[in-house]
Order: C-alpha cells, then structure tokens, then sequence
C-alpha cells in the first residue's frame, strides 16, 4: 500500500511536469490519446474476465472489458487522426503559395 | 518469477506512456508520441494475457472484438466538430471500466475466489474507485448530451437541487462508511457489502448527472477536461485495489493531463473551478436568430458588408483572424481558410489568434483549423499574438464575443473583469462577424461592437466569410 501511495505521488509529479509544456494547439489530442491511455484499466479487466470462475465476475468483467477496449482502440485512434492532420507534411503543402508573388487566377479564366 | 516478468513489463510500458506524452509537446513528434504510447498498452495487454492463468478465451476474444469493432468505428465516424462528443463518451467508458473492475474485486471475494485478502485498505479503494468511476460514467454521458444537443446546452437547474445533491453526497459517504465497518468480518457479511456497494454505485451514478447538469453548455471545456482528470483518478484508484503498478502510474498521469487542462480552462475564463461547477452561470447570451438589434442609448454602430470587408482586407498588410465558439458551431472552418488563401495570395499576411477558450474543448480550435488544412505555424496563442494586434491593419472576429470583450481589460465593475481577452480592440480596424447584438456567453454586453474602429457585419459565420472570399476573388479577376 505504501508502495502503491509512493509511485502515485511520484507519478503526478511526473505528469504535471511534462504536461504543462504542451502546447495549446495539441490539447485536444492530449486530451484524447491520455484518455486512451486511462483505458490501461483494460489490464484489470482483462484478468477479471478471463481468470476468474464465477459467473457473476466474469460477466461484470466481459462488460469493463468491452467499455475498456472502446477506449483505448477508439481513442488511440481518433488521436492519430488529428495528430496526422498536424503533421510536418501538412505544413509543408500548406506553406502559403508564395505570398509575394501577386495574384492566383482560380480556376476558370473571368 | 512470472510475477517480476509481468511487473517489469508494466513497467516498460508506463515508460512508454510517459515518452509517448512528452512528445506531445511538439506537433512534429506527437505523432510519434501517441504511437509509442498505444506501442505500450499492447504491451501491458500482451503480457497480461500471456503471463497470467488465463482460462476463459472466447470471452476476452469476443470482448476485445465488440469493444475494438465500437472503438474503430467510432474513432473514423466522427466528425472534427463532434471531437468534445467523443472524448466525454470515452472518459465515461473509462471510468464506467475501472469501476466494473472494481466491482469484480467484490464480487470475486464474495464467491470465495479471490486471490488476495480483505481488509480494511481493501473496502476503501474499492468504494472510492466505484464512486469516482461511476461519477465519470454518467457525468460524461451528461456532458456529451449537452454537446450533442440532445440535453439542452442551458444550465438545468430546480428547486432543490443542491439539497439534493448534498444528500447523495452524504449517503454515498454512508454506504462508505458501511462498506468500511463490514469489512473486518468480510465475507461474512456479504449481503450487507452487496447493499451498501450498490447503493454507493446507484448514489454515484445519479450524482454525476446532477453535478452536470446545472452547467451551462459553454462551461463544458472544463467539465470535459475535469472528467478527462476523474477517469485517470478511477483508473488510479482501481490500481490500488487489485495492486497494479501499470494502472496507478498511467491512471495518475492522465489524472494530471485533465487537472491541468482544467485549471487552463478556468484561468483562460477568470473564474474559479467552484464556481464552474455550481453552475448556473450564462446561457442567456447564446447567438441565437432571435437576434435583438437594439443599439443602446448614445451608442453607434457601423455596419458593413462582404464587399466592404473584401476591399478592406485585401488592401491590409497584415491581418489578424480570431475564431470563436460560433465558428465552431457554424462549422466555418474550410471557409475562413479559404478566404485567408485568397487573401495570402494578394499578398496578405494572414494569422490566427485563438483564445483558450476558443472551442468547445480544449485546443478544439485548433483542431478544426489542421482539419481545413490550416499551418499550426499560424495559429498564436493570446500571450504570443496579444501584442501584433497593434501593427494589424484588420482584426476579423468570426463568432467569438466575451473573448475579445475590452471590458475584461477595463471596467472593474464587469463580471467578466480580468478574464485575459485578445486585444482586437487595437488593431487599426475590427470586423466582427456576427449575427447580433447580444452578449456573449457571460451576458455582459460587449463594447467592442460600438468602437470608432469597429465593424459589424450581421450575418452567419459560414455564409459571411464565404461571401468576402468571392468579393475577393471576383476583385482579383476584374
């Protein structure tokens, strides 16, 4: 128990120290893929599904299993969508088409 | 043996998640980063199942299946918009999985098949873990109604509501209290374990939704971000009951991220997190098409037209763009790049400034730019753009208010006063797009729409920012 309480204060130390440095652009995907990362409760579930031989655990596991899983593939996932439209390629396409050269014709001629 | 090889493995992948966070601090790693940090859940659940006695496979097969199949789906369905939806569905599942996990703790020593001992330690974890848990589940549940619309986004609120509120509170701490003095002579008194777990479970289920409910639809940021926090907390917690190290380490971590995320939010609105969560505050100011054009007594304002902004903007050297809320809700985003590609190519210089509080969760802004293709290189936060707005030849508000409200910087009587704002205020000139005169969400009423500087044009964001762009185009091809 003792244990347990060191490595838990040790660890809000640890995450305040490296999540405060986040920018603001990604706090959404932080958000998202620390959600994800919540989901390690998939672990628990896991052992109280597949180890235990009451039905009643074994039922209420097989329901956290299920929620847990959502989690942390859904999460894991929709993360990388965004993190993947951050991306450095995107930036470089976007680079702004030459802002000194004066006009674009879009499209059609008028 | 077996034992060290497994807590060795958790081990390594708290490791990983804690890199795989670090490199969130950049958007040129982040990508990485969650890789690496999914890189170690496998790893936890791989040497989860290898490493223990498991014996039921179809059922973790088909629970990993279910769940996986929902989680994908999801996770390619949804819309950038619908981002603050999805993230309080997943922080409710979260905290819904850790206290289910709990509750097979109980259930398992109350069948007599329990590994480890109960005690004392045992009951507290276990009911802290199922309150904070079920709080989360059903809190962001509520939390995605509102966002979603199917629960009004006005604060709820009835007579009685504290009360309420204060009796759950209190008899959750009752069946607490019960789970702990039973716990001595567990399993013993198993039925009276079931009772009090129970009415904890229900008491907190119910408690969630009231804790929501009162708050108005713009808070949500915060409360999204403080449920991101409580479903890294049940996970904690859950790490205490069943003694995992790999679930109190990353339950903590992400317990910070959402404690942070928080006190950012409240900063960014200057309002304490108390009186977030009591609630009731706004929901008069929405931006409503029942828009009251009544100017007040003694005040001016200037009106103005796409065409006019078009010949404005495209003349500027520098322009400043500040999306709200509204953009957000309009969904303007591929419009509003549109028209800064068109001013860019006039040789326009073209940035963003975007207020914490800009979205509806946070950093959502900034998502909902990267989604329409935007550079996060032109994206400034407050503190980094606050002071270009002066050298700005036009500041574009699209559907942002109590953000770029001056009397946050000036009148001290104002409820809003102190909240940090964008100084659009100093730019030379100011169009704010918009399709009132109402306040914003605080329901203060905003300054900035009478300045000598300012502009309004009455319109819906989307429809507005599109029509500029053509005014522009049609500019360039005459």
């Amino acid at each position: 128990m003792l244990n347990n309480l060191i490595i838990f204060v040790l660890s809000a130390f640890v995450g305040t120290e490296i999540l405060t440095k986040v920018p603001q652009t990604l706090h959404t995907p932080l958000m998202s893929g620390a959600n994800a990362i919540s989901g390690i409760t998939i672990v628990g579930a896991l052992v109280a599904t597949g180890m235990t031989v009451d039905p009643w655990s074994q039922w209420i596991g097989f329901l956290a299993l299920v929620v847990a899983t959502i989690n942390v593939v859904g999460g894991f996932l929709v993360t990388d969508r965004m993190l993947e439209m951050f991306g450095e390629d995107n930036a470089e396409n976007e680079a702004p088409a030459d802002a000194d050269a004066p006009q674009r014709t879009n499209g059609a001629p008028a | 043996m077996k034992t060290a090889i497994i807590d060795l493995t958790y081990l390594l992948s708290a490791v990983l998640f804690i890199f795989g966070l670090k490199r969130t601090q950049s958007p040129k790693t982040a990508r990485t980063g969650n890789v690496l940090a999914s890189l170690g859940m496998l790893v936890a659940v791989v040497a989860t199942l290898f490493l223990k006695s498991i014996l039921s496979w179809p059922m973790i097969i088909a629970g990993v299946v279910i769940g996986g199949g929902i989680g994908v789906m999801l996770a390619r369905t949804v819309e950038m918009t619908a981002m603050p939806e999805l993230v309080a569905v997943f922080n409710g599942f979260g905290g819904l999985a850790s206290a289910l996990v709990s509750g097979t703790e109980l259930s398992q020593h109350i069948a007599g098949t329990a590994t480890s001992t109960f005690g004392l330690i045992t009951s507290v974890t276990i009911a802290l873990s199922i309150l904070i848990g079920t709080v989360t589940f059903s809190g962001s549940i509520v939390a995605n109604g509102k966002l979603s619309g199917w629960i009004t986004g006005n604060p709820i609120s009835f007579p009685g509501l504290r009360v309420l509120t204060v009796a759950l509170l209190v008899t959750a701490a009752g069946a607490i209290g019960v789970m702990i003095s039973v716990s001595g002579t567990f399993p013993t008194l198993s039925a009276t374990m079931i009772q009090a777990a129970s009415v904890l479970g229900g008491t907190a289920l119910l408690l969630g939704i009231l804790l929501v409910l009162p708050i108005g639809g713009a808070d949500m940021p915060v409360v999204v971000s403080l449920l991101n926090s409580y479903s890294g907390l049940a996970a904690a917690t859950t790490g205490f009951v069943i003694s995992n190290t790999a679930l109190i380490v990353s339950g903590t971590l992400v317990g910070a991220a959402g404690m942070i995320l928080t006190v950012i939010m409240c900063d960014a609105m200057n309002r304490s997190l108390a009186n977030v969560m009591l609630g009731g505050f706004g929901g008069g100011g929405d931006d409503g098409p029942s828009a009251d054009l009544d100017i007040p007594e003694g005040k001016t304002v200037n009106e103005t037209s796409p065409d006019d902004t078009a010949i404005l903007s495209s003349y500027a050297d520098k322009v400043i763009i500040v999306p709200g809320y509204g953009l957000a809700v309009a969904q303007a985003q591929h419009e509003v790049r549109e028209m800064a590609d068109q001013l860019e190519a006039q040789g326009v210089e073209v940035k963003y400034a975007i207020h914490p509080v800009a979205g509806r969760m946070p950093g959502h802004m900034n998502v909902l730019l990267a989604e329409a293709n935007v550079s996060y290189e032109k994206l400034y936060e407050l503190e980094d753009i606050n002071s270009e707005f002066k050298t700005a030849d036009l500041a574009i508000v699209i559907g942002a208010n109590d953000v770029v409200n001056p009397s946050a910087r000036e009148d001290e009587g104002s409820p809003i006063y102190g909240m940090p704002i964008l100084n659009v205020d100093e730019a030379e000139s100011v169009v704010v797009i918009k399709r009132s005169l109402s306040p914003g969400y605080s329901g203060v009423p905003n300054n900035l729409f009478y300045g000598d500087n300012t502009k309004m044009l009455f319109s819906d964001a989307k429809e507005a920012v599109a029509s500029i762009t053509e005014s522009i185009k049609k500019m360039v091809e005459a």
